[in-house]
């Protein structure tokens, strides 16, 4: 009955050449991914830049030129070298307690979505608790009542505090998980608590994790520019936080100093934009309902039903017998 | 589950909130090394102006007020018993000025730049969003790019952008403050003029944020209703766009209204950081000094005013939400 036409080879052979575009990364997400990178190589750079952050190069707010391709700030000190040495230190922080965040967050949501019953209850209501009290105070009276704060003692505590709302999303994923089939066959097989957790409740949630972990590394880099910029950023490190806190409380702004607040004003908004932006790619990848069909591939899509139609008429004025299925080519389908 | 109990559990889970955060209040700054009031009195006598005499004066009304010869739990009931009655303790840093009335100055200036814009910038970034979600195509794809980049743009980076384009570059508006030097704040129409050409700056900066933020939440929210069953099933039904669009718009109207309320309640302390490069006088300005003075009475007022504003914002929705829809009362008490 049916036949194989010319233009079903084609549909198989042109879209799907390219194994990358089966996961249909839009362009959303190849420019969030050159932001990112763009912030990483800039903190990496850092490593081989010549100038020290720390290193006095000239006086109060230098203009551009003589060598400094972004002048001196308020200490004398190379805007460059401190940008770079900043960028670093705020990735550092971001990475350190996203990866706190998100551990926690994970844990405690498998764990009580899993586990379900009092237990569930319990790590649900301390959740709430925790995610009814704003994190900004909570950031405040911590890191007031540190001895001394550093990088690392910033990055934790922004961390402890950031961890609820991944904890609630995954709780109810996990809890949806934890009803399904093969949760049961590996139960009946003798596996343990853990074991189910990571190896069979975990994979599904998998997509959301590494969704969360990307919000949460930009929401920690923002974190620590706020503290920073309030007074209570990492003493004798430079942040991209610190950097504008010291911009902003020598009046760069008001004298017109835009190289020494400019930097690290773009760069935090680069990392937040780009980072935001590569987690709405990764929801449109992983979640099809908020993909809307690309104009490009629709049009593609109608001319060759249109090409398919024409050669049908053809082929059945010449063989009647010839009939192909209609609906072969379907418009608007991820290809 | 009854609206009843629905009511009492939620109360009951709010006040737990309200105790943790009020412990956390009063529990850290006393962790810090050395008690605050030995801290404080030491920058006083450095200072040299302050006799030694004057200093023991002082030291002892603090630790007083502050109940510090007492033990733990009788200063952590010293303080409730002072919090409920509305006395936030005196300020370090402007001794004899007392918390109440530094905090009193500071809020009516928050509240003036951020609730207008919030409002403002709810409802043209519900109206933007729900076009483009609407639409479509190029107008969709364009608007939210801009949405998403403003909303994820931290607030106070466009602030310190706009002032120093607007104001100092292009001289349009005033650089920082928020009246001429020389006036002092009452109610006459030549104050509130020139406090009003000051006032653009940060309320642009906050409502074009705002907008960006509400656009990207009502977008995907109509998007979300466009694919739903129930709009399937009207279109099948014959039932025209517009009476469609009607039923869509309130749908994704609800989370919307939750976001509303939710921003109201972090009006205090949403917008710190620009008040702080716009020099405004509020909140953000007076928390910023506080901290660099180790003012801890002032600190702990501001912490305590952003907690119960947040926590009485998020007790309301989820109030009205239980009366609104009872699926919400149905739902497993885990989702709370």
């Amino acid at each position: 009955m049916s036949t194989v036409n010319s233009s079903m080879a084609e549909e198989t052979a042109a879209p799907r050449a390219n194994t990358l575009r089966s996961f249909n990364f839009s362009a959303r997400f190849w420019v969030s991914l050159v932001l990112v990178a763009f912030v990483i190589a800039m903190g990496l750079f850092g490593l081989v830049y010549p100038t020290g952050p720390g290193e006095k190069v000239g006086s109060l707010y230098d203009a551009p030129g003589n060598g400094l391709l972004l002048g001196t700030d308020n200490f004398g000190h190379d805007v460059l070298a401190v940008l770079m040495a900043g960028t670093r230190t705020s990735l550092i922080i971001g990475l350190v307690a996203g990866t706190v965040a998100t551990t926690i967050g994970v844990s405690v949501g498998l764990l009580a979505g899993y586990v379900g019953g009092w237990f569930e209850e319990l790590l649900m209501g301390v959740t709430n608790v925790v995610l009814a009290i704003p994190s900004i105070v909570v950031l405040i009276l911590i890191s007031m009542s540190l001895p001394e704060s550093t990088i690392w003692s910033l990055a934790i505590v922004i961390g402890i505090t950031s961890w609820p709302w991944t904890a609630r999303a995954v709780r109810a994923q996990a809890s949806s998980v934890a009803t399904r089939e093969h949760i049961d066959v590996a139960r009946l097989s003798g596996a343990r608590l853990p074991g189910i957790l990571l190896k069979d409740v975990l994979p599904y949630i998998l997509s959301y994790a590494v969704m969360a972990f990307v919000l949460q590394v930009a929401g920690a880099i923002l974190a620590e520019a706020a503290l920073s910029m309030l007074g209570l950023g990492p003493s004798g490190a430079n942040s991209l936080g610190t950097q504008l806190h010291w911009a902003l409380a020598f009046q760069a702004v008001a004298s017109g100093a835009w190289w020494a607040f400019l930097p690290p004003t773009i760069v935090l908004t680069l990392v937040s934009f780009g980072f935001l932006l590569l987690q709405a790619s990764l929801d449109e990848v992983f979640n099809p309902r908020l993909r809307r069909g690309k104009r490009k591939q629709m049009k593609q899509a109608a001319a060759r039903r249109a090409e398919e139609a024409r050669s049908l008429a053809q082929h059945r004025t010449v063989d009647a017998s010839t009939v192909s299925p209609p609906d072969r080519t379907r418009a608007g389908g991820p290809s | 589950m009854n609206l009843g109990r629905y009511i009492a559990q939620k109360t009951v889970w709010y006040l737990v909130a309200l105790v943790a955060a009020v412990g956390l209040n009063f529990l850290l700054p006393r962790l810090v090394p050395g008690n605050p009031v030995d801290v404080i009195v030491s920058n006083l006598s450095r200072g040299g102006s302050v006799t030694s005499e004057q200093q023991k004066e002082v030291y002892e009304s603090y630790v007083q007020e502050f109940g510090l010869d007492q033990t733990l739990w009788q200063q952590f009931f010293t303080y409730l018993g002072k919090v409920f009655t509305g006395d936030l303790g005196t300020s370090f840093a402007y001794y004899p000025a007392s918390v109440n009335e530094l905090v009193g100055q500071a809020l009516p200036w928050s509240i003036a730049v951020q609730l207008p814009a919030i409002l403002i910038g709810w409802v043209l970034g519900n109206i933007i969003g729900a076009i483009a979600a609407f639409r479509g195509g190029n107008w969709d794809r364009s608007v939210f790019t801009t949405s998403l980049f403003l909303s994820a743009m931290p607030y106070y980076c466009l602030s310190i952008i706009l002032l120093y384009v607007l104001a100092v570059v292009t001289g349009i508006f005033p650089v920082g403050g928020a009246y001429s030097l020389g006036l002092t704040p009452e109610f006459s129409i030549s104050f509130l003029w020139d406090a009003l050409s000051y006032y653009w700056l940060p309320f642009l900066s906050l409502v074009v944020v705002f907008i960006g933020g509400q656009a990207v939440g009502m977008r995907s929210m109509a998007i979300y209703e466009l694919g739903g069953d129930y709009v399937n099933y009207a279109r099948a039904m014959g039932i025209g766009d517009n009476k469609i669009t009607q039923y869509i718009f309130r749908n994704a109207m609800l989370p919307q209204i939750t976001g509303l309320a939710l921003a109201i309640g972090t009006l205090v302390g949403g917008a710190l950081i620009t008040e702080l490069v716009f020099s405004y006088p509020g909140v953000g300005t007076l928390l910023f000094n506080a901290i660099a003075a180790n003012d801890y009475p002032v600190i702990q007022a501001i912490t305590l005013i952003i907690t119960v504003a947040v926590l009485l914002a998020n007790f309301g929705v989820e109030i009205v939400y239980g009366i609104v829809d009872p699926r919400i009362r149905a739902a497993k008490s885990g989702e709370k």
